[in-house]
């Protein structure tokens, strides 16, 4: 089998293609050039930098594979930038890294794969696709503090066959100690936790820089409609977030909704970030039609645990209903539903049920 | 591997390695006073007179050895705008290598006006286009003598004429780099001030190379600290390199019209075979001005970026457009200079033959190009 691993430099990409290469396939290592400097050169710091290229060609090297940097600007910028800018602009708090999987990795690069000579795509993520009788499941990574499959929900069938994540299995500690008993050079390398494309700044200087109409100053409101004070720009903010409010008040208090046409952000206190549930677009399930039981667990950001909730058809759409109102729900985020250990789907937040 | 990217580099020729070879026990720093010393300087100063000569120069001090071709057109470039203490204006044509570009460019932030003249569709500089541009401040024109993509042969001698006519105290550069393993290189006979060699172009080692600068010209240094080589190159001299790079240019000229017939006849073969079974392709540059090793197509509707590998996967080396510094397979600025759009310029392939290809290679890289068009149909 013809392997196609995508590497960006960092230790789980590193191991993925060295697990490839011990199973016998005849592996090619690629790194997506994403994002780039003014100049057209890579960026030097934060992610997707010449030295995670350089990192990705010499671990390709020390395996003895092919490799090759494919330039994926345009698309990327048009597919996860742009959306990403437009996502705060009205007053959302965007996943890029969803939206690349979804439009980047998952379909423009895994549609090239044959033409690249491939048989699957292979990444570093942590999640594993098995095969059951009723078709490819999607399930969390072994190691529960690293599982990814949050960001790969939007995996449907004809995608998992042709896609392999070998490091799915393993912990991360299995796999740094795997990537040190080879000596590649990636054994240490720190996780990275920023968006690629910001890098270590701030996202609000990303956006600032470019995406300067979302610096449209309004009103910080109570949820009674009193101003108590004045921000910068909607896009400097979260649902749920605490600090930064630039408010003086007594109590702890949050930001609980965004209204972007008005340029207005609603704080409140922690109980006012309490939702029912929230409607999705862009949905998907990974089996190829919606689960027969709308029981399900249902995880609203990358870092949160799953809640149990209900789905139901609303519409065209779908609706999630929590069992317990839940906090910090926030547009523009995934709703990913869970069986168990399973992925069943998930969609982008459109809005929140109080 | 069947290599036809010698317009990226070719490998070594046996005058060469044999020169450098010879380097085993003669390893002194010609600035010296010693005998070891001397045996450097010695064979450093005679491989310069052997240069000056291969290149029709009057003396052998207009030879300046250089780290290679970037750093011997930066010199040209930029040396020879800010000679006259504040930078003048600088014309050079839009198909230029980047390290004339760029030279140009920071001679631009210095604040020295920079005129970057275009190209026709077939990449052809207009003589008359570059007077236009020359002014009375400008201190150089820098115009290549073959492209390194497409391999247009430009008209040096005309622009230096016409240049001349504008402004007799413009200096005219050009940059040799590509066109001298198959063209005649002639100073005297081209009339330019200023030329640049690169020694891996033409089977010499890579990290060395030489700007020929005619008696008289002022160049300010672009690398700062000893007086080497008249005070217009600073750092220790490379005997070795440079002798390894004039054993190559000796080789080159001898073998250079048998170069022409051979090699150029496995490029007519290549291209002929090709329009047979990939009707489709074009050739891109003026078919009948360009260097006899270079074939550039176009490959209607492909990706370059995705045939490189696969020829890569099959292989066959290639190349496109201009690697970037993380190897991802930038859209050429030459191209576009020539009023490609996006996607033509992202299916455009340099197939570059060279002196180590043989007979036979042509039908092959055919069958590999059409066997790759056919698995990707």
């Amino acid at each position: 089998m013809k392997a196609i691993v995508a590497m960006s430099g960092g230790v789980d990409s590193s191991v993925a293609a060295a697990l490839m290469v011990e199973a016998g396939h005849d592996v090619i290592g690629i790194t997506l050039k994403q994002w780039e400097d003014a100049d057209g050169s890579l960026p030097t710091a934060g992610c997707c930098t010449v030295g995670d290229a350089e990192d990705a060609r010499r671990v390709a090297a020390q395996l003895d594979i092919p490799y090759y940097v494919l330039d994926y600007v345009d698309e990327f910028r048009a597919a996860v930038v742009e959306p990403f800018g437009r996502g705060y602009l009205s007053g959302q708090t965007p996943n890029p890294c969803v939206e690349c999987n979804r439009t980047v990795r998952f379909k423009a690069l895994l549609e090239r794969t044959a033409d690249l000579g491939g048989d699957v795509l292979v990444t570093g993520h942590y999640a594993r696709v098995r095969w059951h009788p009723a078709g490819y499941r999607l399930e969390r990574g072994i190691d529960p503090a690293k599982d990814q499959s949050y960001v790969l929900y939007m995996l449907t069938q004809a995608e998992l066959g042709r896609i392999r994540l070998p490091v799915g299995e393993l912990t991360k500690p299995e796999v740094r100690a795997h990537a040190r008993r080879l000596g590649l050079r990636t054994a240490g390398k720190p996780d990275s936790q920023e968006i690629c494309f910001v890098g270590k700044g701030n996202y609000r200087n990303f956006l600032a820089e470019h995406f300067p109409e979302t610096a449209r100053p309004g009103p910080i409101v109570d949820a009674a409609g009193n101003r108590i004070g004045t921000h910068e720009g909607t896009a400097g903010f979260t649902i749920g977030q605490r600090r930064g409010l630039g408010i003086a008040v007594q109590e702890p208090r949050f930001v609980v909704d965004i209204d972007a046409p008005t340029a207005t952000v609603v704080v409140g206190d922690r109980d006012d970030l309490l939702v029912g549930g929230c409607s999705l677009i862009n949905t998907s399930f990974v089996a190829g039609r919606p689960p027969r039981d709308g029981g399900l667990q249902v995880k609203v950001r990358y870092r949160s645990s799953p809640v149990a909730a209900q789905l139901t058809r609303q519409g065209d759409g779908w609706v999630v209903r929590f069992d317990e109102p839940q906090r910090a729900v926030a547009p523009g985020q995934a709703a990913v539903l869970y069986d168990g250990d399973a992925v069943v789907g998930g969609g982008t937040i459109e809005s929140v049920i109080r | 591997m069947l290599y036809l990217d010698h317009a990226a580099t070719t490998p070594l020729r046996p005058s060469a390695w044999a020169a450098l070879e010879s380097f085993r026990h003669t390893f002194g720093n010609p600035s010296g006073v010693h005998e070891i010393s001397r045996s450097a300087k010695n064979a450093l100063e005679a491989a310069r007179e052997r240069a000056a000569g291969l290149l029709g120069a009057a003396r052998s001090d207009e030879i300046v050895f250089t780290a290679g071709g970037t750093e011997a057109d930066n010199l040209a470039v930029a040396g020879a705008a800010l000679a006259g203490g504040s930078p003048g204006d600088v014309v050079v044509s839009a198909v230029e290598h980047k390290a004339v570009l760029e030279s140009a460019a920071f001679i631009g932030r210095l604040g020295g006006r920079v005129d970057i003249v275009p190209v026709d569709g077939r990449g052809l500089i207009d003589p008359g286009a570059v007077a236009d541009a020359v002014g009375p401040d400008t201190a150089v024109v820098s115009t290549m003598l073959a492209n390194n993509e497409t391999g247009a042969l430009q008209s040096v001698g005309a622009i230096v004429e016409a240049v001349r006519e504008k402004n007799s105290a413009t200096l005219v550069h050009t940059d040799a780099v590509q066109a001298f393993i198959s063209e005649p290189v002639d100073v005297v006979a081209l009339g330019v001030d200023l030329l640049s060699l690169a020694a891996h172009k033409f089977g010499g080692p890579k990290g060395v190379g030489l700007l020929y600068v005619r008696d008289g010209v002022r160049l300010e240094p672009v690398l700062h600290g000893g007086s080497q080589e008249r005070g217009r190159r600073a750092g220790t001299h490379n005997p070795m390199g440079v002798a390894g790079m004039v054993a190559a240019m000796e080789e080159t000229v001898a073998d250079r019209t048998s170069f022409r017939a051979r090699v150029g006849g496995y490029r007519d073969t290549f291209e002929r075979l090709l329009a047979a079974a990939v009707p489709e392709a074009e050739v891109n540059g003026p078919p009948d001005r360009r260097l006899v090793q270079h074939a550039h197509l176009g490959f209607p509707g492909r990706s370059s970026e995705t045939l490189l590998i696969r020829f890569d996967q099959a292989g066959l080396a290639a190349a496109a457009g201009s690697a970037c510094q993380s190897g991802a397979v930038e859209v050429s600025h030459v191209l576009a200079a020539m009023g490609f759009d996006e996607a033509a310029a992202a299916a455009a392939i340099r197939f570059s033959f060279g002196w180590t290809t043989q007979p036979g290679d042509a039908e092959l890289a055919v069958k590999i190009v059409t066997g790759v068009l056919e698995d990707l149909a």
